[in-house]
């Protein structure tokens, strides 16, 4: 297993070597597993007879610290869990909710699918578009405090709109509510 | 509606006994109402003796295929040598669905147990509770609920100090509705991508990590300890005189245009018509109920007719034409375009393909296409004609189902409301949305 010292020479090198993205240029990239990172790690590998297994759980370690996964970071979880970083990388694309890209400081997801969009989804989301001034799903406001997204079926039917931002899960959202709950957002 | 709030005096509350009462969530809160009593009673019997009681009590699976948890359990072959599994699946996407997300809030250790006996009784050392990445609560709950039922002992090397060692672990998802079929649930566990494997080898012989696993759903494990606190035979009695092959009561979860959404628990061979108007509290103010999608986007929608001569048990709702699949009921009425949501539908499963298989990676795509623009005014009658063939290339033909179940709302769509897209497209726009303008 490299040291951390180690991992942060090689990640520094390898970005300097393909110039991928994931942090200032000039600016080594500071590795995700030392110290308390490393030590949940190595708690968690315990719990799966493959190394592999950990993949999931590091990248969303990886999400939760950074705030997004770039490309570096995938091949430090690829060193960490002995997988090349094309392979880590195959994996974090099939997955929608790891981001490959920085997102806003609130990433607002709202679910549209059929049993939200019979009760007024789609309302709920233009709202979010006009009242954080998106404007277009995807897209980061100027300011860079919010994102919005449409997404499939959070599981939460009964309680027509739910949406999520960052990870606080809301239930019964309408278009009414859209404003003050914005206004409450740190 | 959410919980904490009085069951309806004809629902027969048995795993929603406790939602909405914030200390069951707690070890000391679950024991102090009966908790791993079974668990204790299970692990001083045989893994023979506690299939034997699942499968006498007709417990089926309560995720999408019914299939029964007794013999499905009895696949795994005990003293063979080698590590099994067991997996729960709380990946629940399924539209419509959400009873899972309320067992795993409000009754985390009753899930707890239920993996703890299911694991013991496949003869595993070892479960995981693989949840979906965005039911951050659920998440949380579960997660506290294993820590501290490890630290109690409960579970762990020394399961309840009798020398077993059953461990559960909470493994979350990362976004991919088809993480839910068992076997991508298997290979995102495993750290890759959550493609769906090729049957056989069943997971019964050859799953997770290359070895013997059970994979059940959350409600279906989280029944089985009531089963051997009560018994089978008291379980058997949830269920019409007429049908003994459905048992057990059953979590409903139901949306969409209806008085009282929520969730429902309520016996196998229910009238579907009382549940709609009576317990759900019927359409809302001023308007009519016009479709039902009685289990789960992924089953044929019903129409009224249907739905109303329909009885809740897996039997009940194929004689009527569709199926009970996860219980996740979705209510469309009058003020609703069938095409605008059958499109809707079709872009979710669109959105949702692994794109492994052609037929459903292609499949999904054009009815999606197709399907918009026959909504947006812009679609011909042969357009129907493609969408028949279509849907008939995707069923049966691919690795999972999620291509049959993109085709199954279409199909029935059409052969049921077939007006709907007629008007459609002579008069080259949605007569739902003119009506919504003028």
């Amino acid at each position: 297993m490299a040291t951390s010292k180690e991992m942060g020479g090689t990640h520094a090198e390898s970005h300097a070597s393909h110039g991928s993205a994931g942090h200032l240029h000039g600016e080594p990239y500071q590795p995700v597993f030392v110290g308390e990172r490393r030590r949940q790690l190595d708690e968690l590998l315990t719990r799966y007879p493959t190394k592999m297994a950990a993949l999931l759980p590091a990248l969303w370690m990886v999400q939760e610290d950074r705030g997004w996964v770039s490309e570096s970071a995938m091949a430090e979880v690829g060193e960490v869990l002995s997988l090349t970083p094309a392979y880590v990388k195959g994996v974090v694309t099939f997955y929608t909710m790891y981001h490959q890209h920085p997102v806003g400081k609130h990433f607002i997801q709202v679910c549209t699918t059929s049993p939200c969009n019979v009760c007024g989804a789609e309302d709920v989301v233009n709202a979010f578009l006009k009242h954080t001034k998106c404007g277009e799903l995807g897209v980061t406001s100027d300011d860079g405090r919010f994102t919005v997204i449409e997404v499939e079926c959070l599981g939460a039917c009964g309680f027509a709109t739910p949406v999520m931002i960052n990870s606080d899960f809301i239930e019964s959202v309408t278009p009414e509510k859209v404003p003050d709950l914005l206004s409450k957002l740190p | 509606m959410g919980y904490p709030h009085a069951p309806h005096a004809r629902e027969t509350v048995v795993l929603s006994k406790y939602f909405g009462d914030s200390e069951a969530t707690t070890l000391d809160g679950w024991r102090k109402r009966g908790g791993y009593v079974a668990l204790e009673k299970a692990l001083g019997m045989t893994p023979a003796e506690i299939v034997g009681i699942v499968k006498d009590s007709g417990l089926r699976g309560r995720g999408g295929a019914g299939f029964p948890t007794g013999m499905k359990w009895s696949f795994m072959k005990p003293g063979d040598g080698k590590p099994h599994y067991l997996c729960c699946n709380a990946d629940e996407s399924e539209p419509g669905t959400f009873k899972d997300r309320e067992i795993m809030r409000w009754t985390p250790h009753a899930l707890i147990e239920g993996c703890a006996i299911g694991a013991y009784a496949i003869g595993a050392e070892t479960a995981y509770i693989y949840i979906r990445g965005e039911f951050t609560e659920p998440l949380q709950r579960m997660e506290a609920a294993v820590r501290e039922a490890r630290a109690a002992g409960v579970i762990g090397p020394n399961a309840m100090g009798t020398g077993k060692r059953v461990d559960v672990w909470v493994h979350k998802g990362a976004g991919a509705y088809i993480c839910g079929e068992e076997t991508a649930l298997m290979n995102s566990l495993e750290g890759r991508r959550g493609n769906p494997r090729i049957k056989p080898p069943f997971p019964a012989v050859a799953g997770v990590f290359g070895q013997p696993t059970t994979i059940n759903n959350v409600e279906t494990l989280a029944a089985v300890p009531h089963i051997l606190n009560n018994g089978a035979e008291w379980y058997k009695k949830f269920a019409r005189p007429d049908n003994p092959k459905s048992t057990g009561t059953k979590l409903w979860s139901v949306c969409g245009n209806v008085a009282r959404p929520g969730n429902y628990e309520v016996v196998m061979g229910f009238p579907f018509k009382d549940f709609l108007y009576d317990l759900c509290g019927g359409p809302l103010p001023g308007r009519k109920f016009k479709a039902v999608i009685p289990g789960g986007s992924s089953v044929p929608i019903m129409n009224m007719e249907e739905a109303e001569a329909a009885v809740m048990d897996y039997e009940g709702m194929v004689a009527k034409g569709s199926m009970l699949g996860s219980a996740g009921c979705i209510v469309i009425d009058d003020a609703q375009c069938m095409v605008k949501q059958i499109a809707r539908l079709a872009r979710f499963y669109a959105h949702e393909s692994c794109a492994q298989c052609t037929q459903c990676r292609e499949g999904t795509a054009w009815t999606t296409k197709i399907m918009e623009r026959i909504e947006a005014g812009e679609g011909s009658m042969d357009d129907l004609d493609t969408l028949l063939e279509i849907g008939d290339s995707m069923t049966g033909k691919t690795i999972c189902v999620l291509s049959d179940s993109c085709a199954v709302p279409v199909v029935s769509g059409i052969q049921k409301w077939r007006h709907e897209f007629e008007a459609h497209i002579n008069g080259k726009r949605c007569p739902f949305r003119a009506a919504a303008a003028a």
